[in-house]
């Protein structure tokens, strides 16, 4: 541990871009899904089309996807910008079907009750749905933060400085420490976040125990997945 | 030139597709990779989730580990074990396998829980052992599942393998994106990234063709005859 001890500046700048390339893909993705998933639910037809292309996008391997984006929106190859738009995408991928389950798990009566005292559809959606949907949105924001985190590690390969900088920085110069050290740091803040995620949601949602249901939580476990 | 163009032209060229460095030796070093790790990942997850699924012992320990074991960026194990291994492809399959063992298991597992309890007693009331049970009952009826544990599984290594080829031991697709990185070699760059990609669409059709097939010839839920 001498080596942390007279790296501690580099290991936090590393650490504080780590947490920008992953929160910037993880609130993007939750803000973009919530409504997919929501118009996913409300229309059968193009739930399954919707929840197929998010599949497809979900498949794509990560460091394909990070070298193919430029070529697509025109970034520079080496850019950090391509990491965050492609780790959005993948956010945006876990997220929507996520959110089509949290919409599809809100009972209907309620829905027909709330119309019925009054609510106007936007109303509704903001003030019934969305809050009787958190607990299944935030199962899947606990997935797509855990993901992301250590999908950012890969962008260490195109030069997109993070924890996984040390990874191969260790690699080249055979400093085992230095490897340790980041696979801490990442596990550590995926555990940070996570434990953010479960905070916010009893504060948010004092009514309901945080964890998923074990219908949605078992379907997410098995189903699409990669690095 | 321009990339696109580049990478056509990289795609197009017959020399590409033979000898060590074409696509065909790199697709089948990849498709060669996967299997092994997937068989070995199979060998330690399978019976291990099976047991748990079909007693329901030490669940929540496989939850958590399962979860663990997922936070694991697969860059640093690979890097890591590879300063023990040396050079060669022990410590990507080592890092490739703690990838594919938490799907696999949570597919075992999850997928025998999904299983009706009655008709687990029922078939215990008939007078099958436990494990006439498991095989004949449990597994049949979970083989959806046990396959999308597998799907996960398969498609997670297959883009983590171009990943180990951060380290000189390791073939695969993943040599077209490293190296050609390394010397700017951009039209290569993204001609390997699109065989990937497309051997990751081609892989989940498959997998996804087999669900419905497993789903298809699954046992009726209410048995007839047992």
């Amino acid at each position: 541990m001498t080596w942390f001890r007279d790296n501690t500046d580099k290991v936090m700048d590393l650490l504080l871009s780590h947490v920008w390339l992953s929160a910037v893909p993880i609130v993007l993705g939750f803000v973009i899904a919530v409504p997919i998933g929501w118009y996913a639910n409300r229309h059968p037809r193009l739930r399954g089309f919707l929840l197929s292309v998010a599949g497809v996008l979900y498949t794509v391997p990560s460091l394909a996807f990070f070298l193919i984006l430029p070529t697509i929106i025109g970034t520079g190859i080496l850019a950090p910008t391509n990491v965050v738009v492609a780790l959005t995408v993948y956010a945006v991928a876990i997220m929507v079907r996520s959110a089509a389950d949290a919409f599809e798990s809100v009972p209907p009566p309620v829905l027909d009750a709330a119309t019925a005292t009054g609510f106007a559809p936007a109303g509704r959606a903001f003030t019934v749905e969305l809050p009787l949907a958190g607990p299944v949105l935030l199962a899947g924001l606990r997935v797509v933060a855990v993901s992301t985190v250590s999908l950012v590690s890969v962008g260490a390969l195109i030069g997109v400085s993070n924890l996984g900088s040390l990874f191969t920085e260790g690699y080249r110069t055979d400093n085992t420490p230095e490897i340790l050290i980041g696979v801490i740091g990442i596990v550590l803040l995926a555990l940070a976040y996570d434990v953010l995620l479960v905070l916010a949601g009893r504060v948010l949602m004092p009514w309901s125990s945080t964890r998923a249901t074990p219908r949605s939580g078992l379907r997410r476990l098995v189903g699409g997945g990669h690095a | 030139m321009s990339v696109v163009t580049g990478t056509i032209d990289w795609l197009s060229d017959g020399a590409h597709w033979s000898g060590e460095d074409g696509v065909p030796n790199r697709l089948l070093e990849h498709l060669g990779y996967t299997a092994l790790t997937i068989t070995i990942a199979a060998a330690v997850a399978m019976p291990l989730g099976l047991w748990i699924g079909h007693t329901g012992r030490l669940r929540g320990l496989a939850v958590v580990t399962a979860g663990a074991l997922r936070a694991l960026p697969t860059l640093g194990v690979l890097t890591y074990a590879s300063l023990f291994t040396g050079i060669g492809i022990r410590a990507a399959i080592f890092a490739l396998v703690l990838l594919a063992v938490p799907p696999l298991l949570a597919g075992a597992y999850s997928g025998l829980e999904a299983v009706d309890r009655q008709t687990i007693d029922a078939a215990r009331a008939v007078g099958m052992t436990e494990w006439q049970i498991l095989t004949k009952v449990e597994v049949p009826l979970a083989l959806p599942l046990i396959i999308g544990g597998f799907r996960s599984a398969t498609l997670q290594v297959v883009a983590t393998a171009t990943v180990a080829a951060y380290i000189p031991g390791p073939g695969g697709l993943g040599r077209y994106l490293i190296d050609g990185l390394a010397i700017s070699d951009y039209p290569q760059v993204v001609a390997g990234s699109v065989v990937v990609i497309v051997l990751a669409l081609v892989l989940d059709g498959l997998f996804v063709l087999l669900q419905r097939l497993a789903l298809r010839h699954r046992p009726a839920l209410v048995p007839t005859s047992v």
